[in-house]
């Protein structure tokens, strides 16, 4: 699972690069060719997917989190068992997107060190709580199927080990999907207190889903050359249209609101419309000051020095 | 607390076979300080759920590759639709043949 990146804005992404290898590299992509590790590439391409392809593994691991607290507690062998696969198939996702940004030339361990730092970041939903059993089945229903939207939409990009690595995860994101509708379902049908704790549980994710996809792009030049890059395939919004087309009437047909009295298709325009999710809180929350952002960073970092021994054992192979 | 320095275990390259008969098909790649433990690793990341019968992992750094600059070496100088089945017309000939025969048997 994954949210949008925001790209950060710089005054020339293009300077002192070679023409006639840019006009090749991009008639490459053009041709709808995959880019591959040792073949030529802008260093504003470089750096745009290292970004990416690293928050997007930091997401990975993170978002392990919210959904591994409930373990002990899963109601039942079986969601224990469905629930412990998913966990693990997240830091699995983590380990494929590493190994891929790794492929542009920076380490895993600068990586991981850069996200325990807080330099880098990783998808915002994550460093919201998880207070109740239906708060794992609405992120396992909603968010990822935002992830699959988003995934499925960076796999026609252009770098190949990306690309990948992304069809790996959307296959096993499938599975995660299905558990987590399964999961939902089975609390809408259940008794009106299982129904008020999935409403509430709804209620609560509801902001994070819509900033889910990131905040709208500003149109610029910028954006443009990551457009015809294909690093960036779709908008923010077109993205966030997408889910909302698919999932709304989902929701609604399980007797759920949805909470927002503006959230209504527009039948003119084929478009959602929608209040204002409060891009401000996004992006406080963004710089660390989410609700459990310093408790996500602390229990990754435990889990990280509590493993030295075992990495330090590996490391030295009988 | 500082973070321990992790080493940056060597690279292994993974092929999963998913039936006996079949072709080793590359899958990605796992961190790895020795090739046993890249296969305990490859089998939890690349085995974790379609059929597998058979894992290799090979070190990185052991694989000798083509560069893609070098494409041009897969061209062919001369037409080599000799090698083609595409490259051998034998239903048209055959056809003529045919048609001389039956022109020979109606005369």
């Amino acid at each position: 699972m994954y949210g949008t990146t925001t790209f950060t804005h710089v005054t020339d992404p293009l300077a002192g690069e070679d023409p006639a290898k840019l006009a090749e590299f991009e008639a490459r992509i053009g041709r709808g060719e995959k880019i591959e590790p040792q073949d030529w590439m802008p260093r504003e391409y470089r750096r745009q997917l290292i970004r990416m392809i690293e928050q997007h593994a930091h997401s990975e691991i993170m978002g392990a989190l919210p959904e591994g607290k409930w373990i002990p507690h899963a109601p039942g062998f079986r969601r224990k068992l469905a629930l412990v696969a998913k966990v693990q198939d997240e830091v699995g996702h983590a380990q494929l997107l590493y190994r891929a940004a790794e492929t542009l030339g920076k380490s895993r361990e600068q990586m991981i060190d850069d996200l325990l730092s807080g330099k880098s970041k990783y998808s915002n939903v994550f460093n919201y709580p998880t207070p109740t059993w239906a708060d794992t089945a609405v992120i396992a229903w909603l968010i990822d199927a935002g992830a699959i939207i988003n995934q499925n939409t960076n796999a026609q990009g252009s770098y190949g080990p990306y690309c990948r690595a992304l069809k790996r995860i959307c296959y096993e994101e499938s599975f995660h999907l299905k558990y987590g509708y399964d999961s939902v379902v089975t609390l809408a049908a259940g008794t009106a207190r299982q129904r008020a704790m999935l409403q509430d549980a709804l209620n609560r994710w509801w902001r994070p889903i819509m900033h889910f996809h990131g905040p709208p792009d500003k149109v610029s030049a910028h954006t443009e050359i990551l457009m015809r890059w294909k690093v960036k395939i779709k908008s923010n919004d077109a993205m966030r249209q997408e889910f909302l087309d698919q999932y709304v009437p989902k929701i609604w047909a399980l007797g759920l609101s949805v909470p927002d009295p503006a959230l209504r298709k527009d039948p003119a325009t084929g478009l959602w419309e929608y209040s204002d999710p409060d891009w401000d809180e996004f992006k406080r929350v963004i710089n660390g000051d989410g609700p459990c952002n310093r408790e996500r960073l602390a229990v990754r970092r435990l889990a990280h020095e509590d493993g030295a021994w075992v990495r330090a054992a590996l490391s030295r192979p009988a | 607390m500082t973070t321990p320095a992790d080493t940056q275990w060597e690279l292994y390259e993974v092929f999963h076979q998913k039936a006996r008969g079949e072709h080793h098909v590359h899958v990605g790649a796992v961190h790895a300080s020795s090739p046993a433990m890249a296969l305990v690793l490859a089998k939890e990341q690349y085995a974790r759920r379609l059929a597998c019968v058979n894992l290799w992992v090979v070190r990185a750094r052991d694989i000798t590759a083509s560069d893609y600059a070098d494409a041009d070496m897969f061209e062919h100088a001369t037409d080599k639709s000799y090698r083609e089945a595409f490259g051998y017309r034998v239903v048209k000939k055959v056809r003529g043949i045919e048609a001389r025969g039956e022109h020979e048997a109606e005369s």
